[in-house]
């Protein structure tokens, strides 16, 4: 049996020392400030309950939101785009890019956009895009997926993005200090200024669409998604269905949930507010607003065991906390969303025949739930896609529980049968107190020892006590 | 306190430490009766997770309706483990959604469901028990017993009270040890990876003794330590409790009778 891709992927990410030490380096930081500031806000839990409801009441009335956000949207002179597939996404993106002509995009992030490969689309067709986001520049600069929803490069350190802008700017001077985190911000911000200026067409993610409004939010630190939005003709927005929320008063809520279960932040430095191109008298904007709403697949979770997953707003604490993310990094997930939301999410993009490993490569320790500001009960979302992968999973797997089955079923065959193998292994341990090698569990004693059982079980104990 | 009056406990051993280490379930019985409870050990087998965690709802919910019954006439039902304890109280009823009658009857007997440490501390008021460990030790909270029973005061008051122990907190004490069942044999090098984590926090926390609440990932982080040559002794926190510390730690040889030793 070979491994499979995840396995191979998250064994090589074990042993990569510059990946593991960037996962260490950000994991404190972001756990730290978390906690710190949701101990900062005594209403943090009761927040949490209501960014659930709020999420869940617009998820089970989607289909008003969405026909009251296109009313709005159309109202202040946009365009609302309906995408069935990525495919159906990026033609729609090609096609406004073609109509104005456009050689240039310049992209605030959008998780969206790297879950239909957008990127690759423009290229295509000749357009070039260009990733203006710190984190996302610096793995479009290598040409990687990103391996964490809110830092997309946090699996690489300093050291390694000043190699590799070396390496992309080849027109700035070789001899130039790269060693401090500041200048590689202010180096990638000179670059990019210049392509925000000479774009024809801006693209962001959103993090919340408001029906009321028809407005699109959001968040940066860096203030990308404003001058995306802003600075070029055409402004598309890319967009999945769930993003939706009632009102801006829903927006807020969500928001104060958001950035402090994101970075600790109260608030992020910039809240960007987008409805529809400019308007006469505005002094900037674009001339045309587009909307891409995305739906690949969510629709089909409605009603079912897995809807829970779309209440996420995308903050990346579950993988800040979870420690098999933080063991393995982002990239060996296979997909563009990581860690325990992506686990529950991507099966469902996907299909689960693609991505067994996903739902398997959790210990349950439920520390995502826990810290999940809209609380999805990820564990269960993961042990339902556990369920529907039984089926083909490895026969020696399913063999494997079917014989523990027969057992468990049978108390008193069960007394025998654990009676004897106990006697076994502890004839085997008695002297060293614990066992080097099992031959039915080569994958424990491989880098385990195994304790060696005392002579016979406690039931078999409990009952000779009884009789004496 | 009368024979009658004395609260019945259904002592749940759990299938580890049936297995491998019944020092626990002599420890938690010992615990138990000292707190003035009457404990039985009805024939058992498992709670069911390895079928339920695998995906095999049917099977999980077969051992569910045996343990039930099993359990049935106790007042109380006491596991020396948080994971099967939560699989008991938060899990079996789940597991019987869309049967109004099964459910009704799973979660009248989730209520009566106790970690160890905390029906002693909760139910029977336990301040402080009579023992005597002279180490530093630390205590790793086990994740099922933490997030879904909130069992973090329980354990560590009870072990304030031991004569001589020192119980330090290490870093991040609340961080999965990596062992989450099945995870550790499918998984087993991201598990061992973590584990690897832990030991290094408990290291660092100047600790000779690790203590948690479920033999499942003390057998994982003990089996690590032992790997690699470390030191550090791992136990359950009942047996320190009971004081029942005679048992050489887990994955730590006996000691041998040499022929002048009077044992």
């Amino acid at each position: 049996m070979s491994a499979s891709q995840f396995t191979r992927d998250a064994h090589r990410a074990l042993r990569n020392p510059q990946l593991r030490q960037a996962l260490y380096a950000s994991r404190g930081g972001f756990i730290a400030k978390r906690a710190a500031a949701a101990a900062r806000l005594p209403e943090f839990e009761a927040l949490r309950d209501n960014a659930r409801d709020i999420k869940a009441h617009t998820l089970a009335h989607l289909d008003l939101y969405l026909e009251s956000y296109e009313e709005k949207v159309i109202e202040s002179g946009g365009i609302v785009h309906y995408a069935r597939t990525a495919d159906e996404a990026n033609d729609i993106v090609v096609s406004i890019c073609r109509r104005r002509g456009a050689k240039l995009v310049v992209k605030g992030k959008t998780m969206i956009g790297e879950e239909i490969g957008v990127n690759a689309a423009l290229e295509a067709n000749g357009v070039v895009p260009v990733e203006t986001d710190l984190g996302e520049y610096c793995i479009q600069v290598r040409g990687e997926m990103p391996s964490h929803i809110i830092a997309p490069a946090v699996h690489l350190t300093p050291k390694q993005i000043a190699a590799d802008f070396r390496r992309a700017h080849r027109d700035l001077p070789p001899t130039r200090d790269l060693s401090e985190g500041g200048a590689l911000l202010a180096e990638a911000r000179a670059v990019l200024r210049k392509k925000f200026l000479s774009a024809d067409v801006g693209i962001t993610g959103a993090n919340f669409l408001v029906a009321e409004t028809g407005t699109s939010i959001v968040v940066t630190n860096e203030g990308n998604g404003d001058l995306a939005a802003t600075l070029p003709e055409v402004h598309v927005v890319l967009a999945s269905i769930e993003k939706l929320v009632p009102t801006l008063e829903d927006a807020g809520t969500l928001l104060r949930v958001l950035s402090r279960s994101a970075t600790g932040q109260d608030i992020t430095v910039y809240t960007t507010f987008t409805t529809g191109p400019r308007r006469r008298g505005d002094p900037d904007g674009p001339e045309e607003y587009h909307v891409v709403l995305l739906d690949n697949g969510r629709a089909g979770l409605f009603g079912g065991e897995f809807a829970e997953v779309l209440r996420c707003i995308r903050c990346g604490a579950c993988m800040n906390h979870c420690p098999v993310y933080q063991t393995i990094g982002g990239h060996a997930y296979g997909s563009v969303y990581s860690g325990p939301v992506g686990a529950a999410l991507t099966p469902a993009l996907v299909g689960i025949e693609n991505t067994v490993d996903l739902p398997n490569a959790s210990s349950f320790c439920g520390a995502c739930e826990s810290v999940c500001p809209v609380r999805i009960p990820l564990p269960k979302l993961l042990r339902h896609w556990r369920e529907r992968a039984r089926r083909i999973a490895p026969a020696r797997q399913r063999f494997a529980l079917a014989v523990w089955g027969f057992f468990a079923k049978r108390p008193a065959i069960y007394r025998l049968a654990s009676r004897a193998a106990v006697w076994a292994l502890a004839r085997v341990g008695r002297e060293a107190g614990h066992l080097r090698a099992l031959p039915f569990a080569i994958n424990w004693t491989a880098s385990r020892d195994f304790p060696a059982p005392r002579s016979t079980t406690f039931q078999a104990q409990f009952k000779q006590m009884r009789r004496s | 306190m009368n024979e009658s009056a004395k609260p019945r406990v259904g002592l749940l051993v759990t299938c580890l430490v049936d297995l491998f280490r019944p020092s626990i379930g002599w420890a938690a019985m010992k615990l138990l009766e000292d707190a003035g409870c009457t404990v039985e050990v009805p024939p058992q087998t498992c709670c069911g997770q390895p079928a339920y965690n695998s995906g095999d709802r049917i099977l999980a919910k077969d051992i569910a309706r045996r343990a039930i019954e099993t359990f049935a006439s106790y007042d109380y039902v006491v596991a020396p483990s948080g994971s099967c304890a939560a699989m008991l109280a938060k899990h079996y009823p789940g597991l019987f959604a869309g049967d109004p009658v099964s459910a009704a009857k799973a979660k009248a007997f989730a209520g009566k469901v106790y970690e160890l440490a905390q029906f002693l501390t909760d139910v029977m008021k336990v301040e402080k028990v009579k023992a005597r460990l002279a180490r530093r030790a630390t205590y790793h909270d086990a994740c099922s017993g933490l997030r879904e029973l909130g069992i973090a005061k329980a354990p560590r008051k009870l072990l304030n009270g031991v004569e001589g122990l020192e119980l330090v907190e290490m870093a991040e004490c609340e961080r999965c040890c990596g062992f989450g069942g099945t995870f550790a044999v499918k998984y087993a090098e991201i598990s061992t990876a973590i584990a690897d984590e832990k030991i290094a926090d408990v290291k660092a926390s100047g600790a000779v003794l690790l203590l948690a609440g479920d033999l499942g990932c003390l057998m994982h982080i003990a089996g690590r330590l032992s790997r690699r040559g470390e030191s550090v002794e791992v136990r359950h926190f009942a047996e320190v409790l009971a004081g029942m510390t005679e048992e050489p730690a887990i994955c730590v040889s006996r000691p041998k009778r040499s022929p002048g030793s009077s044992a």
